[in-house]
Formats: structure tokens, C-alpha cells, sequence
């Protein structure tokens, strides 16, 4: 027993140190992290959106550190990069709206019609698509609607075709993708919905369709908001999806991807533009008190 | 809230619809690496396993998924420490700047991957060029560790805000100093949550594109990166088919190491 505490001494001894003052404890704990964070990280992040002010030589295509917001004029007066920014955001928006309206029907019957039992693996039914990689769903999607490929297949005995590559094609793919992330938590809302106030509901009057527009939708609404949050955020910072089956669409993500290497103040300043965006959305949204189920 | 049985039967098919359309194309990509035909023609004119052996012949396909284990372990391990850390300064101190650290570990993921990409490029070219460090594996490995923080954070807060302090006190009270308390009793209880943790920041890590395509050097390719320069090329399809059902495939082992570890873990916070 003297031997381990002799043994032992020197670390008891520091973690005496440390137990007596929080304070060098808590640096001790944080110097890491933070200087990852702050000075990698955000000190990066800090640089690009200061770079956003600076020009490049068209010639040499060098950056030339000269303060201008010469980049920012060009987002807001070129017609194209408006247009792009619009339809992005048009994306988005169509995504968020097509998960949510999809979504719905699957979360009520996983939370609410489905028997008890079955609830946690329909959850993870839903969960499981999330693990198989991203390329190579959109992969999937590519096989799927190439020319000839399974969807005209299928589509064929109609005498229709699917739509092709293109921005259909994205906002599809975009919200197979990210449907998952709307039914988690528009299951979870409405799995905590009290049974009481739906048959309170029933008690006064109100037929199903009532109820229905009266207690379930306000209530699941920060559901709603909370998963929208993901498939507006996701959508907008995309690029990849819309080179995959986007055919000649461009997004905000095209934008930035192209003038990197050749333009790299424009880049960040178009850059900047998913950012306000989703900062825009995220304010927006903490007012229905969305962000706190998160 | 009573439903009618035309409503119940309604929503029973929407939902068996919509599980439908989430994994008929995985099921696609699985029926595709079995399909003989090069250009992947549907229908499949037969099925044949000779792609399955093309593919593991593949040299450049069996280096870059070596390549995405090797990143990601390591951006896992740094993420394990780096997240664990955080998670206990904000979980058992108080202290100014609390909230804003919280922010920041979460920061990385919620930007587009494009803005962190480029941010993270063009920081390493100014700063590591000058010291003949140029991209490569190692800038791929800071920056999957960036975002992966987030997830381990999140799972290892979560399990310390269950756990009462009173644990690590009691064992003090019987003579264990602080490291001692950590190894024996707080660690152990918390080693599932780090299980989570990791296994999620490994599977961000492993899926990961955007942030590669920009902190990846020229003669660095991960498994996706792999898969979207192959993609188009008609050569390779047959090989790209059946890396996709193999990434299917290996899916399966995350979601039952997740279903196997307790409930406010994994499977609650993929995101």
C-alpha cells in the first residue's frame, strides 16, 4: 500500500495541483482544442472573408492585396451571379419543401399509427440510408435516371420518360438525399404530442381534420423548422450532386468550385453568399424555437 | 386522434412507399455490380460475380480505400482527444466564452463544405507551403479532424450531462486521486459514448468529399474522390459499380455496432 503511494507520488501530487485550481485545470483542458479551433480553423476562415476584399492580376491571376469590394459589387450587379444565387436558393427552398411534404405522411404513421413495437426499427429503417455513403447515392441516382437507364425503363409502358440530367433531376436527388433528416424530427415531435390534447380536440368537436390543422400541425411546426434547417442548409452549400446529375446547372457551390483556382478573392466572395443565407435562414427559424429540440 | 380506415390504410402505403423509394436505389447499385454488361444497360441482360474480382484486382481503387482508412483513423483519433477535451471543459466548468466555444465546435459542420474547403486550402497554401510542407494525406487528416470534433463532442457532452459527479467524488473520498478517479471510474463509463463518437467521426471522415477535393494534394485519393473522378469514365464503370455495393455492403457494420451500443448514442445522432 506505502509502496503504489510512493510509487504514485508524483501524479498525486499533480492531480492535487489541479484538483485546487479549476482555473489551470480548465486551460489545460482547452490550449488544445482551442488552438485547433480558433487559430486553424476559424483563423482560415477569418483569412478567406478578408481575402474576399483583395483582387486578383487578370493577367498572372495572382492575388494583388489591395483593399476593394470590387467582388461584391460584381455579386450584386452581374446578372449571372444573381440568377445563380436565386436559383439556389429557389433549390432550397423546393428540397425543404418537398422533404417536409413527403416526409409528413411517413413520421405520423412511424409515430403514431405504426403499432408500438415496430416504432424503433421503422426509426431505424428510416435511419439506416444515412450510413451508405453520399457519392454513392447520388451514384444511384445517376444510374437511375441516365438515358435508357431503370426510371425510363419503369416509365416506358406509360409512354413517359424520366426528366434527364438536369435541374429537376437535382432537386430530386437533392431530396432523397436529405428526407431522412426531415422525418427524424418530424417523427419525434409528434411522438411526444400528448394523446390528452388530441382527445380534448375530439371532446369539443373537432373532426379529424380539424384536429389535424388545429393541434398537430402547430405543434409539430418546430419539428418541421428543425429539420428544415438541415435540408435548406444542405442543399444550398452543394456542388457536387449538381455536377453529378445536374447537366449544365449551375449552383452558388459551381461558382465558388470554379473561380478557385483561378479567382480566389471572387470565389470567397461568392462564398460568402451560402453563409449570410443560412444565417439569415437560422435566425429566422430560432424565432419558432426550433433550434432548441435540436 | 381517431383515423378512419381509409386514412390509416392511406398513410400505411404512403410510408411503405416512401421506404421503398429510400432504398430502391441502394438495392439498384447492389443488382448493378452483378450486371455483365460494361456500359450497365438495364435491364441486366444476366448477372455475373467477374466484376467483383476485376474491382479487387484494382490497383488504384484498393490504395484509395487504404488511403480513406488510414485518414480516417487518424482524423478519428484527433477528434476523439480534441472533442473529449471540449466536452469537458464545457461540461464541468463554467466559465466566460462558454457558449461561443460550444458555436465553434459546431461551426465547421454547418458551413458548406465548400466555404471550409477553400478556407482550409488556401490557410495551408500560405502557411505550410513556406515551410516545404505541401498538401497531402496530412492537410486531408487536419481537415476531416476539423469537422469531426462536433460529433465526438456532442456524444461525449451528452453522456457527461447524465453522469453526476458524485462517481468521481466518491471515489476520491476513498483516496483516489483526480487521474486515478478518470481511469477507473469516469472513463469506463463514458467509453461507449466515446465508441459512438468515434464511429460516427469515422464515418463522416469516410464519406467525405468536399473538404478532401480541396485539402487532398495531387497524388492523394480517397475512396470518393476515387469513385467522382471515375466516375464518368466508361472504362471503369464496371469497377465504380462495385465499389458503390461494396461501400452498401459496409454500411451495414456502423448501424449494427450503433444498434448494439445504448440509446442517447449513435443512433440518435447521426447528424
Amino acid at each position: 500500500m506505502t509502496d503504489a503511494v510512493a510509487a504514485a507520488g508524483p501524479l498525486r501530487r499533480l492531480a492535487g495541483t489541479l484538483h485546487r485550481r479549476p482555473r489551470l485545470r480548465l486551460s489545460l483542458l482547452l490550449s488544445a482544442p482551442l488552438l485547433w479551433l480558433v487559430l486553424a480553423y476559424l483563423g482560415s476562415l477569418a483569412a478567406l472573408f478578408l481575402s474576399a476584399f483583395w483582387t486578383t492580376d487578370s493577367f498572372t491571376s495572382e492575388v494583388v492585396k489591395v483593399w476593394s469590394t470590387d467582388n461584391f459589387e460584381a455579386l450584386l450587379t452581374e446578372s449571372l451571379y444573381r440568377q445563380v444565387a436565386l436559383r439556389s436558393v429557389g433549390v432550397a427552398l423546393a428540397v425543404t419543401a418537398l422533404c417536409a411534404v413527403i416526409a409528413f405522411p411517413i413520421a405520423f404513421y412511424t409515430a403514431r399509427v405504426a403499432r408500438p413495437r415496430w416504432r424503433p426499427l421503422l426509426v431505424v429503417a428510416i435511419l439506416t440510408p444515412l450510413w451508405a455513403s453520399y457519392l454513392v447515392k447520388v451514384y444511384a441516382w445517376r444510374l437511375i435516371l441516365s438515358e435508357g437507364g431503370p426510371l425510363d425503363w419503369a416509365l416506358r409502358p406509360f409512354g413517359l420518360s424520366g426528366p434527364g440530367y438536369g435541374l429537376t433531376a437535382t432537386v430530386l436527388v437533392l431530396t432523397y438525399l436529405w428526407l431522412p433528416y426531415m422525418i427524424l424530427p418530424i417523427h419525434a415531435g409528434l411522438e411526444q404530442l400528448p394523446d390528452g390534447l388530441l382527445d380534448a380536440s375530439a371532446d369539443l368537436g373537432a373532426g379529424t381534420g380539424r384536429t389535424f390543422r388545429s393541434v398537430v400541425l402547430p405543434l409539430v411546426l418546430p419539428s418541421v423548422a428543425a429539420g428544415s434547417v438541415f435540408t435548406f442548409s444542405l442543399s444550398l452549400g452543394d456542388y457536387i450532386t449538381v455536377q453529378i446529375v445536374g447537366g449544365k446547372t449551375q449552383l452558388i457551390g459551381n461558382l465558388v468550385y470554379s473561380n478557385v483556382t483561378l479567382n480566389l478573392p471572387l470565389a470567397a466572395a461568392v462564398g460568402t453568399v451560402p453563409v449570410v443565407v443560412i444565417v439569415l435562414y437560422l435566425l429566422a427559424v430560432r424565432r419558432t424555437g426550433a433550434l432548441r429540440s435540436l | 386522434m381517431h383515423l378512419s380506415r381509409p386514412a390509416r390504410i392511406a398513410l400505411r402505403t404512403a410510408a411503405a412507399l416512401g421506404l421503398a423509394v429510400i432504398y430502391l436505389p441502394l438495392l439498384l447499385v447492389l443488382v448493378n455490380s452483378l450486371n455483365p454488361d460494361r456500359s450497365s444497360s438495364w435491364p441486366p441482360p444476366g448477372l455475373t460475380l467477374d466484376w467483383w474480382s476485376v474491382a479487387w484486382r484494382n490497383d488504384g481503387a484498393r490504395a484509395a480505400l487504404w488511403t480513406s482508412v488510414e485518414a480516417g483513423l487518424a482524423a478519428t483519433a484527433i477528434a476523439l482527444v480534441l472533442g473529449t477535451l471540449i466536452a469537458f471543459a464545457v461540461q464541468r466548468h463554467a466559465f466566460f466564452g462558454r457558449e461561443a466555444i460550444s458555436f465553434a465546435v459546431v461551426l465547421p459542420i454547418a458551413l458548406p463544405g465548400i466555404v471550409t474547403g477553400i478556407a482550409l486550402n488556401s490557410a495551408f497554401n500560405t502557411v505550410l507551403e513556406p515551410l516545404g510542407v505541401g498538401l497531402g494525406l496530412f492537410t486531408v487528416v487536419v481537415g476531416h479532424a476539423t469537422f469531426c470534433v462536433v460529433v465526438v463532442f456532442n456524444n461525449v457532452a451528452a453522456r457527461l450531462r447524465r453522469l453526476p459527479g458524485s462517481y468521481e467524488e466518491a471515489a476520491m473520498d476513498l483516496g483516489a486521486h483526480s487521474f486515478r478517479a478518470f481511469v477507473d471510474v469516469t472513463f469506463p463509463l463514458m467509453r461507449s459514448a466515446l465508441l459512438a463518437g468515434g464511429l460516427l467521426a469515422f464515418a463522416l471522415s469516410f464519406d467525405e468529399i468536399v473538404v478532401t477535393t480541396f485539402t487532398a494534394g495531387p497524388g492523394v485519393q480517397t475512396l470518393p474522390i476515387w469513385i467522382f473522378n471515375n466516375m464518368t469514365r466508361p472504362q471503369q464503370a464496371p469497377v465504380v459499380n462495385v465499389v458503390a455495393a461494396l461501400l452498401v455492403l459496409l454500411s451495414v457494420i456502423p448501424i449494427y455496432v450503433a444498434q448494439r451500443l445504448s440509446s442517447d448514442t449513435a443512433s440518435a445522432s447521426r447528424i
